[in-house]
């Protein structure tokens, strides 16, 4: 790795970090969708450069197919979502914003002092790199935690899987196809049962909002 | 002695105050005479120590002095070295201004007479430099202990009000908790040999457990005296209670006695140091230093305000303590040099400029009768010296250049900039968090204070008694000018006052900053290097001088100067009053929205069809609810256990003392049954 | 050679007194071209300032000496700040006198004399204006102060002089953390610059404004002054943005021909953030007063995280 494209990926890293937090504080839905989309073209590009770098041509593969997925059919299919159910406006959070990147910042110091260790083990990981994909990840899960509508949630989850395969591709360079494979073809097929599914919760309850599902507990 | 030494001049001027003292009590109703002359003379009892002080600590002193009094084998130790003479300037300078002040303050009609009054006062600045020299954990306890018990009181002069007596009260106290923490801490610091000097102190090496028990006995104790979390209870409640001066001097002075003693423990009688002393004393001070500030922001008594922003205060030199002693147990001692003038110059800066804005309310108070903000406004027009002093306290208190605040203030941020070179990431990680909180920290000082100066000096007046409220007399005017000149010296002159805290940077750190600061003449300040950064109070001050100067004349020789008066504009509604203006709960009010979970508040709204609508809202910290009322409730239900013993009945008691003594002699060794 | 420095200075700071209230008209008339309205013309602020010089200032019988003072505070404040921050130049001599915390306390003196200069009068406008204004600044100032502290790290210095310099350096480098501290950045401009989605600066409605409450009683060559300390603010924290994320090209070596480049580069540079801002100002709407310190606080984590990422990252 040259000193230029470990600056490049710490850099996509940080960007990585500023866009889940930019989700985090971000009320409109139609913007999470925007936010989702540049994620994915983030991790296209670190994927590229690490291809480039390591040669691994595999690498290149997975980024067509990620900028294939995530930048456009993924992002496509949650507008057209976000059109048919009609939810383009404000999304309120259970706990406010700056509460939550409060929460956010001390998630990134745990899961940097996280990534010291694995860190150690392997040369060939990135801490700073592999602290933040992994900030990244806990950082959507969060989201999700605090949404209170249905497809936030889902594009929680899913740039949640954004900052694995970073983590998988720019922390420690890139794993086998046919892992990279799986996983996007189960996203894929997460994100159309989701939608199946909040087309149900919608006709069930006539809204998004998950709260209502917790009347379906037994009293 | 023909040549008295300095440790026996300051010695002199301790034993002239308490003569005034007694003089005092001779005197007893002469109101003139205790007034006119018993305060000044200790004012100027106090301009001497200063001069002595800072004779010492140019000369770099360090004498010993033992005197035969108190008990058999437990004769007085004391000491002078740079760090008790740099207190002693501190002390000094802010006793003469305030000493001055109360000539002209203090009135006939107040609960304690006058000459009482003047005993105690005196009392408690001797107890404050005894303190300061002693040289034995003996000596210093009961120096300690006479500085709460003559400021308890002072708090206490008007205790003809329940609240007042309340108030002192929970003062003494927390005191005397603070008391026996130290009382213990001192215990373990001898280690077990019986000899309570400081000077066998350091000599014996404790184990670092032994040493963090001493440690944190110490932050307990001192901590308690200071005000900080979760110990400042009793701030906010003995500051309003109080007379101004003696509030100033609690302020200014007895809370900066307290840091002197956490110093003391911890650089010089401790020989270890460890890592974790430093974060502690770092995470309590920047937690005090929000809180404080926080609360000060939403306050609407105006002593009250100041008190939490002295607790802010105290927050902040804590923390730059912690950060110092953070540096220094790494080693890394050029930059606990740097957190430390941080420290020691807040000590100065707040002393003076505390003592300043509380003497201010005394005269707003005179003038007035009031100490609800939102009564009070508009006396910049009735008061103009009082008003234009505080505002020279405001600024320095905001933090803002070229003033006093700002000189410590970027200090305490030079050094936490150096902290990423710490050999512990975890620590490196949540030095980002804590730069934060001193800067929003910083911001909300200002905040607070553009409340306390706006909300009492601007505007419009909000009762019509303000309207004939009178300016400050002499003796006020002269104690708050000296007090405004010094604020206005250390924030214009850093160099100098850093060149005087030399000697005690090497007697704590081993080394100072002076050399470097002032490598580029006396008007630039570099404390590490012109390259890392560099302040210069002075051509700031030129700088934004000359840019006024020019814009005036520029606009006076290009334009025109005509001006016109008139009423009020107001957006062009024809009917206002002083009644529309900002309370000081509205200008609190977006603090409180948005740090409504440090607060409990109980609001009372009018409704739309109230005859007589009142709006109120109480703001109360929750340490009151959370923290105390158990330990309250706790002690009232082992009070009430303790109770059950109490039969009312002879025989009962007197079976209570056989059961004791056979228990005790069963104790003696050698006994068997 | 002190004679030089002296004339670099007064040189630097003639330009962006001159330059101000060009980039303001330049703001507005974009914002005109953009909302399809003809506009004023660029140089618009120069008519109005002039304008308003001519005209006698009217003063509200209450008002003590403050009110007076403060708007030739608050202009000698903000020539001080655009004087201190490297605009094309780096041979700033009174840099040495505050560096990036300084600037800070620079811009907290000036707001701290106008609200309590909105105070003085006392009517409900002021000291609404007043509190909204310190309300702002509580967050905004150490936003702010964070922002300066991620490239201080950088640059091992809080001199702005130093910050340029290092980040100009020799070895190209990338900063991730600046990232983060240039969003924070923006967000604070238009907070401290009273802009679209915080303030409006071209509203009178009561409910919303902030700046205007300010200097609502101020008319005449007061009002001038606080227009120009306006623009001249909005002049200084573009200033510090080019000089902190966009520093190439200042005229560092101090030789005279760099200056033929270095002035153009830097007018280009100013231009663009104009065109920026006009373009964030025209595609948001303003939010709600109760929305402000949301915005306020993303702004303060935003850079925190900043400074965080610089050391996690080490760059």
């Amino acid at each position: 790795m040259t000193e230029l494209s470990i600056q490049l990926i710490n850099l996509f890293a940080s960007i990585l970090l500023l866009l889940a937090f930019a989700m985090l504080a971000q009320r409109r839905v139609i913007n999470l969708v925007h936010i989702y989309a540049m994620q994915g073209l983030t991790v296209v590009s670190a994927t590229s450069i690490v291809a480039f770098v390591t040669h691994q041509e595999h690498l290149y593969y997975s980024a067509v197919m990620t900028l294939a997925l995530k930048v456009f059919l993924i992002p496509l299919v949650l507008h057209r979502l976000i059109k048919r159910l009609d939810i383009r406006w404000d999304v309120e959070t259970l706990i406010n914003i700056p509460s939550m990147m409060l929460v956010g910042i001390v998630l990134v110091i745990f899961s940097f002092n996280l990534s010291l260790p694995i860190s150690k083990l392997s040369t060939s990981v990135t801490p700073g790199t592999l602290g933040i994909a992994l900030a990244c990840v806990l950082l959507s899960f969060m989201m999700m935690i605090t949404r209170s509508k249905a497809l936030p949630q889902v594009i929680g989850f899913l740039s949640m899987e954004n900052a694995l395969v970073f983590a998988a591709t720019s922390a420690t360079y890139g794993m086998p196809m046919v892992v990279e494979l799986g996983i996007a073809l189960d996203v894929l097929v997460g994100v159309f049962i989701l939608g199946v599914f909040m087309f149900q919760i919608r006709e069930q309850f006539e809204s998004l909002d998950i709260s209502h599902l917790e009347n379906l507990k037994e009293e | 002695m023909a040549n008295p030494t300095l440790i026996d001049l300051v010695l002199w001027v301790i034993s002239g105050w308490l003569v005034i003292g007694f003089l005092g009590i001779l005197t007893l109703h002469k109101f003139t005479f205790v007034a006119r002359v018993l305060f000044p003379l200790g004012g100027v009892g106090g301009l001497i120590l200063a001069l002595l002080a800072l004779r010492s600590l140019n000369s770099g002193v360090d004498e010993n002095r033992t005197l035969p009094i108190g008990l058999p084998q437990l004769i007085f130790h004391l000491r002078l070295d740079a760090l008790s003479s740099f207190f002693l300037l501190v002390l000094g300078v802010v006793i003469f201004g305030v000493s001055i002040f109360s000539a002209g303050y203090f009135r006939n009609s107040a609960g304690t007479a006058p000459g009482l009054l003047a005993l105690e006062f005196h009392f408690f600045i001797a107890s404050m430099a005894l303190v300061l020299i002693s040289d034995d954990a003996y000596v210093f306890m009961v120096a300690w202990e006479s500085m709460a018990m003559s400021s308890y009181f002072l708090v206490t002069a008007n205790h003809k009000m329940p609240k007042i007596r309340a108030a002192g009260f929970l003062y003494l106290l927390v005191a005397h908790i603070g008391a026996i923490a130290l009382l213990l801490s001192f215990g373990v610091l001898q280690a077990n040999s019986g000899d309570y000097t400081f000077s066998n102190m350091r000599i014996q090496s404790l184990s670092p457990f032994w040493a963090s028990v001493a440690f944190v006995l110490a932050v307990f104790g001192f901590g308690a005296k200071a005000g900080i979390l979760p110990l400042h209870i009793w701030l906010p409640e003995a500051h309003p209670a109080a007379p101004s001066p003696v509030s100033a001097l609690m302020s200014g002075i007895m809370l900066k006695i307290a840091v002197y003693g956490m110093l003391r423990v911890s650089f010089d009688l401790l020989h270890i140091h460890l890592w974790w002393w430093g974060v502690l004393l770092l995470v309590l001070g920047l937690g005090t230093a929000l809180f404080g500030v926080i609360f000060a922001a939403v306050q609407s008594d105006m002593k009250r305000l100041l008190a939490y922003s002295s607790i802010e205060n105290i927050g902040l030199l804590f923390s730059a303590m912690g950060l110092a002693l953070l540096f220094y147990s790494y080693g890394m001692n050029t930059i606990a040099a740097l957190a430390l003038t941080a420290c020691l110059y807040h000590v100065a800066a707040h002393a003076v400029f505390k003592s300043l804005l509380f003497l201010v309310t005394g005269s707003v108070l005179h003038a007035t009768g009031e100490r609800n903000l939102g009564r009070l406004g508009g006396l910049i027009r009735f008061m103009p010296w009082v008003a234009w002093l505080a505002f020279i306290g405001v600024l320095a208190s905001s933090g803002l250049p070229p003033f006093s605040g700002f000189v410590s203030e970027w200090l305490l941020l030079q050094s936490f900039l150096f902290t990423p070179s710490l050999p512990q990431p975890i620590l490196n990680m949540f030095i980002p968090v804590a730069t934060a909180s001193i800067a929003l920290t910083a911001a909300l000082a200002g905040y607070a204070m553009v409340k306390f100066f706006g909300v009492v000096f601007l505007g419009q007046p909000r009762e019509e008694k303000l309207n004939h409220a009178q300016d400050a007399g002499l003796f006020e005017k002269i104690g708050m000018v000296w007090l405004a000149v010094v604020t206005l010296l250390l924030g214009l002159l850093p160099n100098l006052t850093i060149d005087l805290m030399e000697p005690v940077m090497r007697v704590l750190v081993g080394q100072g900053l002076a050399g470097e600061s002032k490598s580029h003449g006396w008007w630039l300040l570099t404390p590490i290097s012109i390259e890392r950064a560099s302040y210069s109070p002075v051509y700031f001050l030129i700088g934004i001088a000359t840019a006024i100067a020019f814009t005036f004349i520029l606009v006076r020789i290009l334009y025109h100067a005509r001006l016109r008066r008139s009423a009020p504009w107001a957006g062009g509604h024809a009917w206002t009053n002083s009644r529309m203006q900002d309370t000081a709960e509205g200008y609190g009010q977006p603090i409180r929205q948005v740090f409504e979970p440090f607060f409990s508040m109980k609001r009372q709204l009018p409704k739309p069809d109230d005859l007589e609508p009142k709006y109120e809202v109480i703001v109360s910290d929750k340490f009151w609810e959370g923290l105390y009322m158990p330990v309250v409730r706790l002690t009232e239900f082992l009070s009430a256990l303790v109770g059950r013993l109490q039969r009312g009945r002879i025989s009962i008691y007197l079976l209570y003392s056989f059961i004791t003594l056979i228990f005790l002699l069963l104790l003696v060794p050698g006994v068997k049954i | 050679m002190i004679l030089r420095q002296i004339f670099l200075q007064s040189i630097v700071s003639g330009a962006s007194l001159l330059l101000a209230p060009l980039l303001m008209g330049w703001v507005s008339q974009l914002r005109a071209w953009l909302q399809n309205r003809k506009g004023p013309g660029i140089l618009q602020p120069y008519r109005a300032l002039h304008k308003l010089f001519n005209k006698d200032s009217v003063m509200a019988d209450t008002a003590s000496p403050l009110f007076r003072f403060a708007p030739y505070l608050v202009f000698g404040c903000m020539v001080l700040a655009s004087a201190i921050v490297p605009t094309f130049s780096t041979e700033l001599p009174l840099a040495k006198a505050a560096d990036a915390i300084a600037l800070v306390g620079i811009f907290a003196l000036a707001r701290i004399f106008i609200s309590l200069a909105a105070m003085d009068i006392g009517t409900a406008f002021g000291t609404l204006g007043a509190r909204r204004e310190m309300f702002v600044g509580f967050l905004a100032e150490p936003a702010l102060l964070m922002i300066f502290f991620t490239s201080s790290l950088i640059a091992h210095s809080t001199s702005l002089i130093t910050i340029v310099h290092s980040l100009t350096g020799s070895s190209f480098a990338i900063y991730p953390s600046l990232v983060f501290a240039a969003f924070a950045f923006i967000l604070i401009f238009l907070a401290e610059n009273a802009r679209v989605p915080v303030d409006n600066p071209s509203t009178h409605l009561e409910l919303t404004m902030i700046h205007e409450a300010l200097i609502l009683e101020y008319s005449g060559r007061h009002l001038a002054l606080l227009e120009w300390a306006a623009s001249l603010k909005l002049f200084a924290y573009s200033s510090v943005g080019i000089a902190l994320f966009l520093p190439w090209g200042i005229n560092e070596a101090g030789s005279d021909i760099s200056f033929l480049y270095a002035i153009p580069l830097f007018i280009f540079k100013l231009f663009s953030i104009g065109i920026l801002l006009a373009l964030i100002e025209t595609f948001s709407a303003k939010m709600r007063i109760f929305r402000v310190p949301e915005f306020l606080a993303t702004a303060f984590l935003l850079a925190v995280i900043g400074m965080l990422t610089y050391i996690l990252l080490g760059a």
